[in-house]
C-alpha cells in the first residue's frame, strides 16, 4: 500500500523532469524577449516526429537521433527567429501571439498531412519496461530515471551557459536593454536568434524523450504547451530551478490524479495549477510580481 | 479657379449615414430571409451570424480592451452545456433556458475572471486556454450529460418550440440575427460612450489610464464578464442548432477560437468594420477551398502570419490604404 | 593616427517629424577631450547617440578615423572604436558589476584596458564584483559604466553627464582619471552641464543651442558672459 503510494510519487517526480524540460525552452525565449511562443508545445511534437522519421528511415537508435533532431530543431528555431518572429519583437501582445499562433495551427496542420491522425510512439526495446529495485518493494523505471537526469543535466547546462559564458551574459543583458546592447557590439536580432535556436535545441530534446516515453500525434502540440505554460506558473517565473520544482509538482498532481481515475490525470494538473495561481500567483519560487 | 484645399474629412463626414442606410437596409432584408432563403441558405446565414458575433466578440477583447484571450470556447462549450442540462434534465422551455444558459455561463465566468486577473498578456492567453480546457475536462465526467461522448437535444423538446417547422427553424434563424444585430450596435454605441473611450485609452497605455481615475481591473473585468454572458448565449444558440453537444465540439479550440480569431485578425481588429470583412472573406475562402482538409488550415495560418508582418490592420487597413473610408469612426489606431 | 578621430559634417536628426539637430558640424582629433554644453533640450544626448548609431543618421556625414558610419547600426559602430556612458548609466540590472564590464568587452579592438586594469582605476569595482549591478550608489554605478565603456578599447569614448546626481567629491574621483584614459590614445567627448569643470577638463568645446552649434573653441578662451550668451541663445550685452 505505502509501496503502492511511493511508486505513484516517484512516477510523478521523474513525469516532472520531462514537463521541467518543456518549461524551459517556453521560458527562455520569454526571459529574453518578452514572447510566449504559442508554437511551443508543437515544436515538440515536431521534434517527435523528426526522431520518429530518423527512427523509421535510417534505423537509428531513438536515443541517438538526438543527434539529428537537436542541431535541425536548433536551425529551425534560429531561423524562424531571424526571417519572421524578429519582425514582431517589441511590437506588442497580438503580433507575437498571432504569428506563433498560425505557426501552431501550420505545424499541427502539415503533420496531419505528413503522418495521419494516428497515434505513434517509438519504443526503446529492452529499456522500456526496465527498473531499477528498491528496498521496500519500491522501483523507479529506467525510461523515466534517465528522463529525469537529462532534464537536471540540460537545465544545469543552461544554468552554466548563463552565467559562464559571454553570449549568455548578452542574452540576459539584452532582456535588461535591448537599445544598450548594441552599444557592447552585440546585434541583438542575432542574440534573439540564438535565443530562439537555443530554446528549440531543449525542445528537441524534450521531443526525442517524449517520444520515447509517451504516445503523441500531430495534434498533441496544445497540450504540451499547457504543461510548459503550468509548470512555469506553479515554480515561479525567473527562475530555471523553478521550471523544474514547477514541473515536479505538476507531474506530482497528475500521478495522483492518474491514480485516482486514469480519466482526471490531466484534469487534476489544471486543478493544481488553478490552486497555486489562487493561493501563490508569483509560483512557488517566484519572486516578485505574478506574472 | 480657386485653390481652396479639399477638405480631408469630406468623404468621411458622409459615412456614417450611409453607413447606417446600407446596415439597416441589409438588416431588413436579412430579416426577411425565412421569406425568400432556402433551408441550406438559412443554415449558412446563422452560422455566418453567430461567427461573426464571436468574432466582433472577440474584437471587443483584444482589439479593445487590450484583453487577447485563446479560451472564449469555454463559454461557448458552458452554453450549449447548460442550455442542454436545463431542458433535458429540468425540463425547461428551450427559449427560456437559452437566456438563463447565458447567465449560468457568466456566473462561471466570475471565478474564472479573478484566477486569469493573476496573470497579464500573453500569460492571461494561455491561462485563458487552460480554463477552458478544465472545463471541457470536467463536461466530459458529466455522465447525465452523455460524459466524452456527448449528447443528442431529443426532437420534441425543440417541437415545442413550434408545431411548424418552418416558423421552428426562422425562430432560431431570426434569435441569431437578433443577437449579432443587437451585439454589434451594443458595441457601435459602447465604443462611442465614455466607457469606450475609457477602454481605448486602457488598452492604449494602462499606466496613463490608471493615472487619469480609470478604473482599469473593474472595466476589464466587466467586458469580460459580459463577453462570457454573451458568448455563452451564442453558445446556447449554437447547439440548438446543431441538436447535439460534446465536450470536443462544445470547447473546440479550432471551431470557436482559431477561426474567430482569424475571422478578427485577418479582417482587421480594432475596428467594427474589420471583422465583417474577415467574416465574408472566411466564408468565401471556406467555401473555395473546403476540399483541401489540412492545407485549408494551413493557409489560415499563413494568411494570419502574413497579416500580422505586413498589414496588421488586416483586410479593412489594406482597404483603407487604397480609399480612406470609414463607416462606424469606432477604431483605434494600431 | 593622421587627420580627426571623429569628422562630423551638417548633421541633421529627427525624432519623427521633430528636427532636433540642424548642420551641426565639429572635429575631435585623436586622444583629445571635448566638451559639449548646452541647456537641457539642446540636443546634446541627440549628438552622442548619433555617433554611436542609436538615432538615425542615414545619409548623413560622420566619419570615424576617415571611415563612414553614419548610418551603420549600433554594433558595427561599437566594433569599430566608439564607446558610450549613456545618459543614466543604463547598467543591466540583472548583471552583476563584473559581468557588466565583461559584457562591455564582447567583440571589443585589442588594446590596454581589460578588466584587471580597470579594477585598478577604480577599485571599489574589485570589492563589488559580485553584487547586482543595481545595488550599487550612483557613484559606483558610474563607475561601472566607464568601466563597462572602457572595456571596448575605444578610439572614442562619449560621457553622457557622468556627473549627474553625485556628489563633487565623486565627481572628482572620476575626472581625475580621464587624462589616464586620453594617455593610452583614447579622444573623449563629454556631455557636462557644469560649465566650469567641463572646460578645465578638455581642450576645445562647442555650445549647443536648439540644435545648432552657438559657439566653439579653445575651453577657456571664453568669458562667462560669452558663454552665457551662447548657452541661452542671447546677444552678448
Amino acid at each position: 500500500m505505502l509501496a503502492d503510494m511511493m511508486n505513484t510519487l516517484i512516477q510523478g517526480i521523474m513525469l516532472g523532469g520531462l514537463y521541467g524540460l518543456f518549461a524551459a525552452g517556453l521560458s527562455l525565449m520569454f526571459g529574453v524577449m518578452r514572447i510566449v511562443n504559442l508554437a511551443h508545445g508543437d515544436f515538440i511534437v515536431m521534434a517527435a516526429y523528426m526522431a520518429l522519421v530518423a527512427v523509421t528511415a535510417l534505423g537509428l537508435h531513438p536515443l541517438l537521433t538526438l543527434f539529428i533532431v537537436v542541431p535541425l530543431m536548433a536551425g529551425f528555431g534560429y531561423f524562424g527567429q531571424r526571417l519572421a518572429l524578429n519582425r514582431v519583437v517589441g511590437t506588442g501582445l497580438l503580433a507575437p501571439l498571432m504569428v506563433t499562433f498560425g505557426l501552431s495551427i501550420i505545424i499541427q496542420n502539415l503533420l496531419l498531412e505528413l503522418f495521419s491522425a494516428d497515434s505513434r510512439r517509438l519504443p526503446l526495446p529492452g529499456l522500456d519496461t526496465a527498473s531499477i529495485p528498491l528496498p521496500g518493494g519500491i522501483s523507479i523505471g529506467v525510461v523515466p530515471l534517465m528522463m529525469f537526469a537529462v532534464a537536471v543535466a540540460v537545465l544545469a547546462g543552461l544554468g552554466w551557459f548563463f552565467r559562464h559564458t559571454m553570449t549568455g551574459r548578452l542574452l540576459r543583458a539584452v532582456s535588461d536593454d535591448p537599445e544598450i546592447v548594441g552599444l557592447m557590439g552585440a546585434d541583438r536580432r542575432h542574440l534573439y536568434a540564438i535565443a530562439t535556436g537555443l530554446a528549440a535545441a531543449v525542445v528537441g530534446i524534450a521531443g526525442v524523450l517524449m517520444a520515447v516515453k509517451t504516445n503523441f500525434d500531430p495534434l498533441s502540440g496544445p497540450t504540451r504547451l499547457l504543461f510548459a505554460f503550468e509548470a512555469v506558473i506553479i515554480g515561479g517565473m525567473g527562475s530555471l530551478w523553478g521550471t523544474l520544482l514547477g514541473g515536479v509538482i505538476l507531474g506530482l498532481a497528475q500521478a495522483i490524479g492518474a491514480r485516482i481515475d486514469p480519466g482526471i490525470q490531466i484534469l487534476a494538473g489544471h486543478v493544481a495549477f488553478l490552486a497555486i495561481l489562487a493561493i501563490r500567483p508569483q509560483g512557488i519560487l517566484g519572486r516578485g510580481e505574478a506574472p | 479657379m480657386s485653390l481652396k484645399a479639399k477638405d480631408p474629412r469630406a468623404g468621411m463626414v458622409r459615412g456614417p449615414r450611409v453607413a447606417s442606410l446600407v446596415l439597416l437596409g441589409v438588416l431588413l432584408l436579412l430579416a426577411l430571409g425565412p421569406w425568400w432563403a432556402s433551408r441550406g441558405t438559412m443554415r449558412l446565414l446563422v452560422e455566418f451570424f453567430y461567427m461573426l458575433t464571436l468574432a466582433q466578440l472577440w474584437n471587443l477583447l483584444a482589439g479593445y480592451a487590450g484583453l487577447i484571450s485563446v479560451g472564449q470556447q469555454a463559454f461557448v462549450g458552458l452554453g450549449g452545456y447548460f442550455l442542454f442540462a436545463l431542458v433535458i434534465l429540468a425540463g425547461v422551455p428551450v427559449l427560456v433556458a437559452m437566456p438563463l444558459a447565458a447567465l449560468a455561463t457568466a456566473l462561471l465566468a466570475l471565478p474564472s475572471a479573478k484566477l486569469l486577473f493573476r496573470m497579464r498578456g500573453a500569460y492571461f492567453a494561455v491561462g485563458s486556454w487552460v480554463v477552458a480546457e478544465v472545463f471541457r475536462l470536467a463536461a466530459a465526467q458529466i455522465g447525465a450529460l452523455g460524459g466524452g461522448s456527448g449528447i443528442s437535444l431529443p426532437a420534441k423538446f425543440v417541437k415545442a418550440i413550434s408545431a411548424s417547422r418552418w416558423l421552428r427553424e426562422s425562430t432560431i434563424y431570426w434569435i441569431a440575427l437578433a443577437i449579432m444585430a443587437a451585439v454589434l450596435i451594443g458595441m457601435w454605441l459602447l465604443l462611442r460612450s465614455g466607457y469606450g473611450l475609457a477602454l481605448a485609452a486602457v488598452r492604449d497605455d494602462e499606466e496613463a489610464a490608471r493615472a487619469s481615475g480609470v478604473q482599469v481591473e473593474r472595466i476589464r473585468f466587466r467586458v469580460f464578464v459580459g463577453v462570457a454572458l454573451v458568448t455563452g448565449l451564442i453558445g446556447a444558440l449554437i447547439f440548438l442548432h446543431k441538436l447535439r453537444i460534446t465536450p470536443e465540439a462544445g470547447f473546440s479550440v479550432t471551431d470557436w477560437t482559431v477561426i474567430v480569431m482569424f475571422i478578427a485578425v485577418i479582417g482587421g481588429i480594432g475596428t467594427l468594420e474589420g471583422p465583417i470583412l474577415g467574416a465574408i472573406a472566411y466564408f468565401l475562402l471556406r467555401e473555395q477551398l473546403a476540399d483541401l482538409g489540412n492545407w485549408f488550415f494551413v493557409i489560415l495560418g499563413l494568411a494570419t502570419i502574413a497579416i500580422m508582418l505586413f498589414e496588421p490592420r488586416g483586410l479593412w487597413g489594406l482597404v483603407q490604404r487604397w480609399r480612406a473610408i470609414t463607416f462606424f469612426h469606432t477604431s483605434r489606431r494600431l | 593616427m593622421k587627420g580627426p578621430v571623429l569628422r562630423i559634417e551638417d548633421v541633421d536628426a529627427f525624432y519623427g517629424d521633430f528636427q532636433a539637430l540642424f548642420g551641426v558640424s565639429l572635429e575631435i582629433a585623436p586622444g583629445e577631450a571635448f566638451a559639449l554644453i548646452g541647456a537641457n533640450g539642446a540636443g546634446k544626448t541627440t549628438l552622442l547617440r548619433a555617433i554611436c548609431g542609436l538615432v538615425d543618421a542615414r545619409g548623413q556625414s560622420i566619419s570615424l578615423a576617415g571611415r563612414p558610419i553614419g548610418g551603420c547600426a549600433p554594433h558595427e559602430i561599437a566594433r569599430l572604436g566608439v564607446a558610450m556612458s549613456p545618459e543614466g548609466r543604463r547598467l543591466f540590472p540583472s548583471l552583476t558589476v563584473a559581468e557588466n564590464i565583461l559584457v562591455g568587452g564582447h567583440k571589443s579592438r585589442p588594446g590596454p584596458w581589460n578588466r584587471r586594469e580597470i579594477e585598478a582605476l577604480f577599485p571599489v569595482l574589485a570589492e563589488k564584483a559580485d553584487v547586482p549591478a543595481s545595488r550599487l550608489s550612483g557613484g559606483q554605478q558610474q563607475m561601472v559604466a566607464i568601466g563597462r565603456a572602457l572595456m571596448r578599447n575605444p578610439a572614442l569614448l562619449l560621457l553622457d553627464e557622468v556627473s549627474l546626481g553625485l556628489a563633487p567629491s565623486i565627481i572628482n574621483e572620476i575626472y581625475e582619471v580621464l587624462p589616464r584614459i586620453q594617455a593610452q590614445g583614447t579622444a573623449i567627448l563629454l556631455v557636462e552641464q557644469d560649465i566650469a569643470r567641463a572646460m578645465s577638463a578638455t581642450a576645445r568645446f562647442a555650445c549647443l543651442q536648439e540644435g545648432r552649434i552657438s559657439l566653439a573653441g579653445q575651453s577657456g578662451a571664453y568669458s562667462r558672459a560669452e558663454i552665457a550668451a551662447a548657452y541661452f541663445g542671447q546677444e552678448v550685452a
